[in-house]
């Protein structure tokens, strides 16, 4: 089997812009995509992968170079762009390159944000649905399920997908640290903006206890507090509250500040002293930065937590270089099984195979027999050597036997198979 | 006997090792070596002590190098056991070069065995010197608790993320462990303190008699009931805790040392 007959050709958020990108959107499953390109001359084996950064067919062909142009045609149909063009906004992988590329992208290395996990379950759905239209053989078989244990690895060996990314994801990642679990603690929102809704969904989905939400209109509080299961109460209740509550997200349009250190100050006895963790993600801020300097309060304004999200990502970016390793390696195992999936190779593995128990085996018998005569040594040998090559004989014949109808990876696969050839040790 | 005292104390400076290469590399497999590493340490330290219980023929808790290593061999178990029930993060690192360090201070103090003077031929003396002792190590993992604390709430506050940020359980375990760390030490300390009056009044026929030790011990019980009073009461809880249990522990090393060597008194060790 060639590497070179891999290929995979798609466009991703580097190469092509949102513009071009959601023209070559698919929805919907992937049952039509997959049988189009099955269709393709030559394309013997093919998967079809569709996000909303990335739109991907991994194929292996007999004739790589004409069906690059009919998957690159059929990738840009609904763009109304020429070849050319096509060309430059996708890229084109093949054989080793093609491999290291799909090992990226399982593994999150390829993402618009580094680390992020939902990319390997996208890839696995899209694998799935291949596997329902029998899209893929064993080739593609192999080579996907080899992508997501890389991508397993890189995630348990590297700490790429290990801190937050995003200002309210780090948000929650603080009150951890500072409250550990989330269970019997309960948030207020003051204000409903965006992103205060981000990062309350999340401290939801971590299993806060409660849910205030504080608002200048009340509908608009009601409204909110009903999609977290909380309750709704006006502006004015602000003080009271905040005696109670562990974390408070400020997102108000007030152009003063809302919550001065002065105010805070005798709830902090009052609270006896339960740690208070407050999120301004308010522009211009609301609450006052000399907060942060009470005991037992933590402060975070929205450019302390860009901060935070600025380092974490440098630090994936570090742990990526790690994870390339780990793609390489990888890269090079598959490349030694690809060569393998060949009639000659795969004889010569067997023989060896043979060849080792044969000579391991009678070297135990005659360690064992130490009064045998020479003759009697010879005639063992010739025994074991008898039986490994009568053994042998039909499975041997069978390999070379071609019949037409026959699939001739599928055969090499199943005898590979058969005879243990391609397990890890 | 010096040879299992000091096996003990290399598995313990070993552990130490390990744990902060743990630390700093973070892998899971040497943490674990790093606890087996401890728990050895930890046996042969007993079965050091019941070697020397034997050959003294006593218990052997009466001189400087016997009363720290016990101290040594109590923060050890009080740690293995603690993380049996609770798992807080990285809480070996500050724990193990503590025992380390008592370990250093017992081998350089003379592991000669002296006759017990009369008056400390007690079967109280078992039983009041070992809880004293143990007291001392649920204080000592309190300490450490408090430094830790410490750590982590100054990268919080100050928003610098450094080494402790990620490594470090969160602000509210640490307060956990520092609250049953000192419940159970203050617990300890009261009962040394009733069943030393107790021995001394069958001794000296007194209960108390303002004898430095005892003086301290006071004052180290004032200072220990004080934090538990507050934080019940008004929530003295989090940073003030942290600071007060290491607070207390600098009274209690005082009350170990400070007084023998400083101040004398019945409780001087016999050596």
């Amino acid at each position: 089997m060639l590497a070179e007959n891999i290929v995979i050709i798609g466009v991703n958020h580097k190469t092509a812009p949102v513009a071009v990108r959601e023209k070559l959107a698919f929805s919907g499953d992937c049952a039509g995509p997959l049988l189009t390109l099955m269709n393709i001359e030559g394309c013997r084996e093919c998967c079809f992968l569709s996000t909303c950064n990335r739109v991907e067919v991994i194929f292996v062909a007999s004739n790589p170079a004409i069906a690059a142009v009919a998957v690159r045609s059929f990738l840009f149909a609904n763009s109304g762009l020429a070849d050319g063009e096509a060309q430059q906004y996708s890229y084109l992988h093949q054989g080793q390159d093609a491999v290291t590329h799909l090992y990226q992208v399982a593994a999150s290395l390829d993402s618009m944000v580094v680390g992020e996990p939902q990319i390997l379950g996208q890839l696995k759905q899209a694998y799935r649905e291949a596997m329902e239209q029998k899209t893929t053989g064993v080739i593609l078989n192999r080579l996907l399920h080899k992508s997501f244990s890389v991508a397993k690895k890189v995630r348990t060996e590297t700490n790429i997908g290990g801190s937050a990314v995003s200002i309210s994801y780090a948000a929650v990642e603080l009150a951890k640290k500072i409250f550990g679990s989330l269970r019997d603690k309960s948030v207020l929102l003051v204000g409903a903006g965006e992103m205060a809704e981000l990062a309350a969904e999340h401290l939801v989905r971590q299993g806060i206890g409660r849910v205030i939400v504080a608002n200048r209109t009340v509908e608009r509080a009601a409204k909110l507090a009903r999609r977290f299961n909380g309750t709704a109460v006006g502006l004015a209740e602000l003080t009271t509250q905040l005696a109670e509550v562990d974390i408070l997200i400020s997102s108000t349009g007030a152009t003063d500040l809302i919550l001065t250190k002065d105010e805070v100050k005798p709830l902090m006895r009052q609270r006896k002293n339960r740690p208070l963790f407050l999120i301004d993600i308010a522009v211009p801020r609301d609450l006052d930065p000399e907060l942060n300097d009470l005991e037992n309060v933590y402060l975070y304004d929205i450019d302390d937590l860009k901060n935070v999200v600025d380092v974490n990502k440098a630090d994936r970016e570090k742990e990526a270089l790690r994870a390339e390793d780990i793609v390489a390696v990888e890269v090079a195992k598959f490349g030694q099984w690809l060569a393998g999936m060949e009639l000659a190779p795969t004889i010569t593995d067997i023989r060896q195979k043979a060849n080792a128990i044969r000579e391991a085996e009678v070297a135990k018998t005659l360690g064992s027999l130490k009064s045998l005569s020479e003759n009697e040594r010879r005639s063992v040998e010739l025994l074991a050597n008898a039986i490994v090559n009568k053994l042998l004989h039909e499975p041997m014949v069978f390999l070379k036997n071609s019949d037409p109808h026959d699939n001739p990876q599928l055969k090499l696969a199943f005898v590979r198979q058969l005879f243990g050839l391609d397990r890890e040790s | 006997m010096t040879l299992l005292f000091q096996l003990a104390m290399y598995l313990y400076l070993t552990a130490t090792a390990v744990y902060v290469f743990h630390f700093l590399s973070q892998q899971k497999q040497v943490r674990a070596v790093a606890r087996a590493i401890l728990f050895t340490g930890g046996i042969l330290h007993t079965v050091y002590f019941v070697v020397r219980y034997l050959a003294a023929g006593h218990t052997p808790i009466t001189s400087n190098h016997e009363a720290v290593s016990f101290f040594a061999w109590a923060m050890t178990w009080a740690f293995l056991s603690f993380w049996w029930r609770y798992r807080v993060k990285n809480f070996g690192v500050f724990v193990t070069p503590l025992i380390s360090l008592l370990m250093l201070i017992a081998a350089f103090s003379s592991q000669e065995m002296a006759p017990l003077p009369p008056a400390l031929r007690s079967n109280w003396l078992p039983v009041h010197a070992s809880i004293a002792i143990m007291a001392n190590g649920f204080l000592a993992l309190a300490f450490c608790g408090g430094v830790m604390y410490l750590l982590q709430e100054r990268e919080i506050k100050k928003k610098k993320f450094g080494i402790f940020y990620s490594r470090l359980p969160s602000l509210e375990a640490l307060d956990n462990l520092n609250q049953h760390c000192l419940a159970l030490g203050f617990l300890l300390l009261t009962l040394g303190i009733i069943t030393g009056s107790v021995w001394a009044k069958q001794a000296w026929g007194t209960y108390w008699q303002w004898d430095p030790k005892e003086t301290w011990s006071l004052i180290t019980w004032l200072i220990y009931a004080a934090i538990l009073h507050q934080r019940l009461t008004v929530g003295w809880r989090r940073r003030r805790a942290a600071i007060m249990a290491i607070a207390g522990f600098a009274a209690v090393l005082f009350t170990l040392w400070g007084v023998t060597y400083l101040l004398g008194g019945v409780h001087s060790y016999v050596g």
